[in-house]
């Protein structure tokens, strides 16, 4: 079921709650984000136990700084996204390097080369997730729902041109993932390239 | 929400539909007609190309078209490996009981200055389980048939619905709490005049709607269970004199929430029953909260059911007010559990350990379905000792504090 977009109102009215110390208001942002957190946590770092250490760390970060998230900078939902990214991507680095010097197998090579395919991965999701809604939910029926383009304009009341344009400009944007320092990268996250 | 994606999607560039393969792949048939497409359009083709999620005649255009054109050709390689990096987000391994962990650690290192309040967290934590179990429900888990179950005139009552109605359900008596909070009532216009009891809510909300209810269901209800959570915060229920009207009876605010966060687990339970899906106990701090709740309103309820000769009219002595009575001590094990000393002549009666006339022992869980009136009186795994008359007459009590 993709997520409807919400009105940047509730940003605002979060983020203010957050800074009054509301133990409401962070109950109701885990309740929208933490699978959000958790996923993407989990596809860079792969494992349950270091996703939920990381997705604890994600809301801690932002209920003990309530004011590092400036709603007019943007979604919450997407400086969420490029936050968890952050802290997987740190996290791997941390763990492999230890791990390498314990002499654990594998070279730095081989651990930079995993940090860097999770990087991508990690700014691909972060992507998505900050992309238009409008060009989201088209990538969504067409890949996950297995609509073609016909379909999928149908679904969501364009025209056929319409949802070209949506499917290919989505593609387009996920394709930057690949580009180191690209425009839309959060900050921090490319540092493995 | 299940679908897998279609064969080339998991392929990486350069696989049969790639651009590698251009000019290799066969027409559609002998007698195809190629597609004679311009230019921008055979553009504007290649995100669908690329997913493919176009038709197989303008895809061999597109292909075609690849061989003789270099941007088109370098973009649509580019869009094809975007394509290998879309993944399905992977939210169905979220552990329940994570929220619990993450906010409490949260609450560690920063106090809230508006705390949910103990009487509340029980509520909070879960509508937060259901609605976990909720979360990736399809159509046909809304419809599953589920069977609600309580005790009447202490006979065994029942009334079928499905997953959406039992939410619907929920939404409904919840509003009581909504409506004494001075938050909206999500009944609407379809509100019953009052004084309405939960079962007449949920009736005529049933039968407002012009569809049986369906997974919209879900939205409505979440919204308004983190409403009270939030008033019930910054107001801290009035200090305590907020009262809630179910009809026939009313409790204190306090209470009100501990009641719905049960029924919100009773049903929980059925639902999860229904789909076949395990479910956990609340914890045994909120377990706790509950049973309490029960426990302290069974002695009302037996003086309520003597005086309808439902219960044994015992040979009473009068006891006056905050003396101490006959009691029954009601001991229930496991995690959340304690003791709890029921008077049996009067509400106003103390209980008291040294005028105990009977034991019952049974486990929390199982206290909680009897006074859901999901376990019959008589077959509740209890043990038992002392006067067989008062331990039959708590049991049959406790079972009667349910409602649909």
């Amino acid at each position: 079921m993709p997520k409807r977009d919400v009105p940047p109102r509730w940003d605002r009215t979060m983020q203010q709650r957050l800074a009054r110390g509301e133990a409401a208001a962070l109950g109701e942002l885990y309740d929208r984000f933490a699978s959000l957190v958790h996923g993407l946590a989990h596809r860079v770092v792969g494992d349950e136990h270091t996703a939920d250490g990381i997705t604890r760390d994600v809301f801690a970060h932002l209920w003990e700084h309530p004011d590092s998230y400036d709603p007019r900078q943007g979604p919450l939902r997407s400086w969420l996204a490029a936050l968890t990214s952050r802290l997987a991507v740190q996290r791997l680095r941390t763990t492999g390097t230890a791990a390498l010097a314990r002499g654990g197998p594998g070279t730095t090579e081989d651990l930079e080369r995993k940090v860097r395919h999770a990087s991508v991965a990690a700014r691909a999701d972060y992507i998505v997730q900050s992309m238009p809604t409008p060009l989201r939910a088209a990538l969504e029926l067409a890949y996950f729902e297995r609509r073609d383009y016909r379909q999928t304009a149908l679904d969501l009341g364009v025209t056929d041109e319409e949802a070209r344009r949506r499917l290919r400009l989505g593609l387009q944007l996920l394709a930057t993932a690949h580009d180191t320092g690209a425009p839309d990268a959060p900050p921090g996250i490319g540092g493995a390239a | 929400m299940t679908g897998h994606p279609r064969e080339p999607y998991d392929g990486n560039a350069g696989d049969r539909h790639g651009p590698a393969a251009v000019g290799t792949r066969p027409a559609n048939g002998p007698d195809a007609v190629p597609l004679v497409l311009e230019h921008h359009v055979l553009k504007s083709l290649l995100g669908a190309w690329a997913l493919a999620a176009c038709a197989p005649a303008e895809a061999e255009a597109v292909e075609e078209h690849l061989g003789d054109c270099g941007p088109c050709a370098d973009e649509a390689l580019r869009l094809r490996e975007a394509v290998g990096l879309l993944q399905r987000p992977e939210s169905l391994d979220l552990n329940p009981r994570l929220r619990t962990r993450v906010l409490d650690s949260c609450l560690e290192r920063r106090p809230p200055r508006v705390p949910v309040p103990e009487w509340a967290a029980a509520y909070d934590a879960e509508a937060a389980r259901l609605d976990a179990l909720l979360q990736d429900f399809g159509d046909v888990e809304w419809r599953a048939p589920v069977r609600l179950r309580w005790y009447e005139a202490d006979e065994a009552s029942s009334r079928r619905t499905t997953v959406a109605g039992v939410i619907a359900h929920l939404l409904t008596v919840d509003g009581l709490v909504a409506v004494a909070l001075g938050l909206d009532d999500p009944l609407g216009d379809a509100a019953p005049a009052r004084p309405t009891t939960p079962s007449d809510r949920t009736e005529a909300y049933w039968r407002a709607a012009r569809l049986p209810p369906g997974r919209s269901v879900r939205a409505p209800w979440r919204a308004q269970t983190h409403a009270l959570v939030r008033t019930a915060s910054v107001t801290d229920g009035g200090s305590g004199r907020t009262t809630v009207p179910y009809g026939d009876f009313e409790l204190p605010l306090h209470d009100a929430m501990l009641d719905r966060a049960f029924e919100c687990w009773v049903h929980a339970e059925d639902i999860a029953e229904a789909v076949d899906y395990p479910y956990d106990p609340p914890s045994g701090r909120h377990l706790h909260r509950m049973v309490d709740l029960a426990a302290r309103m069974l002695p009302a309820v037996l003086e309520h059911r003597r005086l309808h000769g439902l219960a044994s009219p015992v040979e009473r002595r009068l006891v006056a007010a905050g003396e101490p009575g006959r009691s029954l001590r009601l001991e229930i094990e496991g995690s959340g559990g304690g003791e709890w000393l029921i008077p049996l002549d009067s509400p106003a009666a103390k209980g008291s350990a040294e005028h105990e006339v009977a034991h019952v022992a049974l486990d929390g869980a199982e206290f909680c379905r009897l006074a859901a009136g999901h376990v019959p009186p008589r077959e509740a795994a209890a043990g038992q000792e002392g006067d067989r008359e008062a331990i039959r007459d708590v049991l049959f009590a406790a079972a009667s504090l349910s409602r649909m």
